[in-house]
């Protein structure tokens, strides 16, 4: 098989080095930004709390940025690497198939609803369920028609349903203008201004996600050799891609649900680690993990630095990164 | 077999005529002032009107509806040319990157400039975002040829980024911008003047009835390239006129209306319908559904949350995203 590593051991030495990089870009995230920190601070913070300003930027600011950073764009990573399986389409992602966009909607849905009544776990459900509705629809409708799922009308589907959902979403917004406000926030993907509690209430989901992802290795690979040989295996085929599908919701749900939408982190990095670890999926999801992690977190490091004092939202930076890549894989690849 | 059908369009293009003259008068007799249905007549004709009828009519509903038809007709037409080209009957214009390009080029100007120019330049403003986007999604899906997929990948990414630099727009800008802004994104024709009018006319004079002279070459390319080819057609020559009048008509109506969405889907469908495939029938037939579809959702988002005059986008979007999931079902019952 072609990649870059080729034994296990190499894979597994990559993988903890991955853990040690991830560590160091939360770190990094800590530290550097507008106020900058030294570590001394940081342990100062947590074992000296004296309330001072510095000690409270880097407890309710910096610290939960750089976990939700790691936890989106890890949740992100393995989504899209999932979804692409499941669909067989290079290109599957969460934005793609309007997953993002009926979040959104969902939620302005409630906002303008039930204005400041709904709590952010409720949001969070809510969020959940827009996840799962649209991405449902799109999935019929993409595999509707004779000639079954194709990249082409999953694509337009997705494009379709994710035009659909955001026109009503700017609707929404338009004849309720209080909503406008606390909308924008889910708009553009950011993991600016979450604090901690927020990060405590996707962490049971994502962590399900991420612990399901982490075995599922071995049945992702057998459904990527084709529904037919996976039959012939004594595989349930159905079972398998309903647990995927599952998987899919929840992490990409929760990821919207606290950054919003935050686009091709779930292209490049599974189709980058394909590149260095080969098929097999048993190694992709957990790379997919601590490579997308840290992706997001240098993307927003670099996000902050960009306009200083004003900071790009790092949905912003991930998509003018994501779309050259996505060019590139579009136009590799032999379609027709 | 043959007259029977050029009869049946006959027929359906003059029903389609005389219902689209009908919600017209209705559109620009109602409203938060009523206007009695002979009254507006006279105030059209110029045959002594009362005077008060005569500039709400005059200066604010007609144009606003002269608008509607034309905009409508084009992005119907767009539609119907890029489903052909890219052989998917659930393509439109908004998937090679017209709206994104326009919508960044349209927010830019409202929320970079702050009221520096003349409202009446962003119609043009947001034409050429439009343009320069569908040209770097062609020049960018050009790999010996433009393939229809290809072409549609390449503007979904296109539309990615420019959505991402619309929303980073609209962040950085004030809130009060930012609402306007959002107002023009969903596609709104609230406030259009003659002058409108008069910027959009030329774009439909001239690419309206070249379309229709190109119908003949959508079908040849509705047969798949192979065949094509085989079919003595330059393919990748008539795609790129193709893909250039349509881009050109639907960005002029992205630019005087914003992204108003789905009309390039709906309206063929309906005309598909009607007068089947064959693209000379179709085109004029969809151009009507086009006008008539924007008429209507323009009048409701002018009447039913009235004194609110919200975006004629927003109905297109709430009768179309339905609409797509229909179609959908039916190809899947065909």
């Amino acid at each position: 098989m072609l990649s870059l590593l080729n034994t296990p051991l190499k894979k597994t030495i990559v993988l903890i080095v991955g853990i040690l990089l991830l560590a160091l870009s939360m770190l990094a995230s800590v530290l550097f930004g507008l106020n900058q920190f030294s570590l001394a601070m940081l342990t100062d913070a947590y074992q000296h709390f004296q309330g001072t300003n510095e000690q409270l930027i880097i407890r309710d600011t910096r610290v939960p940025r750089a976990l939700i950073g790691a936890i989106v764009g890890g949740s992100l990573a393995i989504s899209g690497a999932l979804m692409q399986a499941l669909t067989k389409n290079p290109l599957a992602s969460p934005s793609l198939f309007g997953i993002n966009a009926g979040a959104v909607l969902f939620i302005a849905i409630a906002i303008s609803l039930f204005g400041a009544q709904v709590s952010f776990v409720q949001l969070i459900w809510i969020a959940f369920l827009g996840a799962a509705v649209t991405s449902a629809i799109v999935y019929i409708m993409g595999s509707a028609g004779g000639d079954g799922m194709n990249p082409l009308k999953i694509t337009i589907s997705g494009a379709a349903v994710a035009a659909f959902a955001s026109s009503v979403t700017s609707g929404i917004m338009l004849v309720d203008g209080k909503s406008l406000e606390q909308l924008l926030y889910w708009l553009v993907g950011s993991v600016q201004g979450r604090s901690i509690d927020h990060f405590l209430m996707i962490l049971p989901y994502a962590a399900i996600g991420w612990i399901v992802s982490m075995f599922i290795g071995g049945s992702v690979n057998i459904l990527a050799m084709g529904d037919e040989v996976a039959t012939g295996l004594g595989q349930r085929i159905g079972w398998i891609k309903a647990v995927i599908a599952i998987l899919i919701v929840i992490l990409a749900g929760s990821a919207v649900a606290i950054a919003g939408p935050i686009s091709f982190v779930c292209i490049i990095i599974p189709h980058t680690v394909r590149y260095v670890v080969g098929n097999n999926y048993k190694w992709i999801l957990p790379y997919c993990a601590v490579y997308g992690g840290i992706l997001l977190i240098l993307a927003d490091i670099v996000s902050r630095f960009v306009l200083m004092p004003k900071e790009v939202p790092v949905g912003v930076a991930t998509a003018l990164i994501g779309v050259p890549f996505f060019i590139f894989i579009a136009r590799r690849r032999k379609y027709e | 077999m043959n007259n029977y059908q050029s009869k049946r369009t006959f027929v359906t293009i003059v029903v389609l005529s005389l219902v689209l003259l009908c919600s017209t008068l209705l559109s620009l007799s109602l409203g938060s002032m009523k206007i009695p249905p002979m009254q507006v007549m006279r105030a059209v004709l110029h045959i002594n009107p009362d005077p008060a009828y005569e500039v709400v009519v005059q200066n604010l509903r007609l144009p606003r509806i002269v608008i509607a038809i034309l905009v409508g007709a084009s992005l119907a037409i767009a539609g119907a040319i890029l489903q052909g080209v890219v052989r998917n009957p659930l393509a439109s214009p908004d998937l090679i990157g017209v709206t994104g390009g326009a919508s960044v080029a349209a927010v830019g100007f409202i929320t970079l400039t702050a009221g520096q120019f003349s409202i009446q330049w962003l119609p043009f403003v947001a034409m050429f975002g439009a343009f320069i986007a569908a040209g770097l999604n062609y020049v960018l899906a050009w790999k010996n040829g433009v393939t229809p997929l290809r072409l549609i990948l390449i503007g979904i990414a296109i539309a990615s980024a420019m959505s991402a630099l619309t929303s980073f727009l609209l962040l950085t800008g004030p809130i009060y911008l930012a609402s306007q802004a959002l107002g023009w994104i969903t596609g709104s024709i609230y406030g259009t003047s003659w002058t409108h009018v008069l910027a959009f006319l030329p774009w439909v004079v001239i690419f309206i009835p070249l379309a229709l002279f190109y119908a003949k070459n959508i079908n040849v390319q509705q047969l798949g390239d192979a065949t094509a080819i085989g079919l003595g057609s330059r393919i990748q020559k008539d795609r790129l006129i193709l893909i250039a009048i349509s881009v050109i008509l639907s960005g002029a109506a992205v630019g005087v209306a914003g992204g108003i969405g789905f009309i390039g889907l709906m309206a063929p469908h309906l005309a598909r319908r009607l007068v089947g495939p064959i693209y000379g029938r179709l085109l004029p037939v969809s151009a009507l559904f086009g006008a008539l579809l924007l008429v209507l959702a323009d009048f409701a988002a002018r009447t039913i949350f009235d004194p609110l005059d919200i975006p004629a986008g927003i109905f297109t979007a709430a009768i179309g995203g339905p609409f797509f999931l229909y179609i959908l079902y039916r190809k899947k019952k065909v």
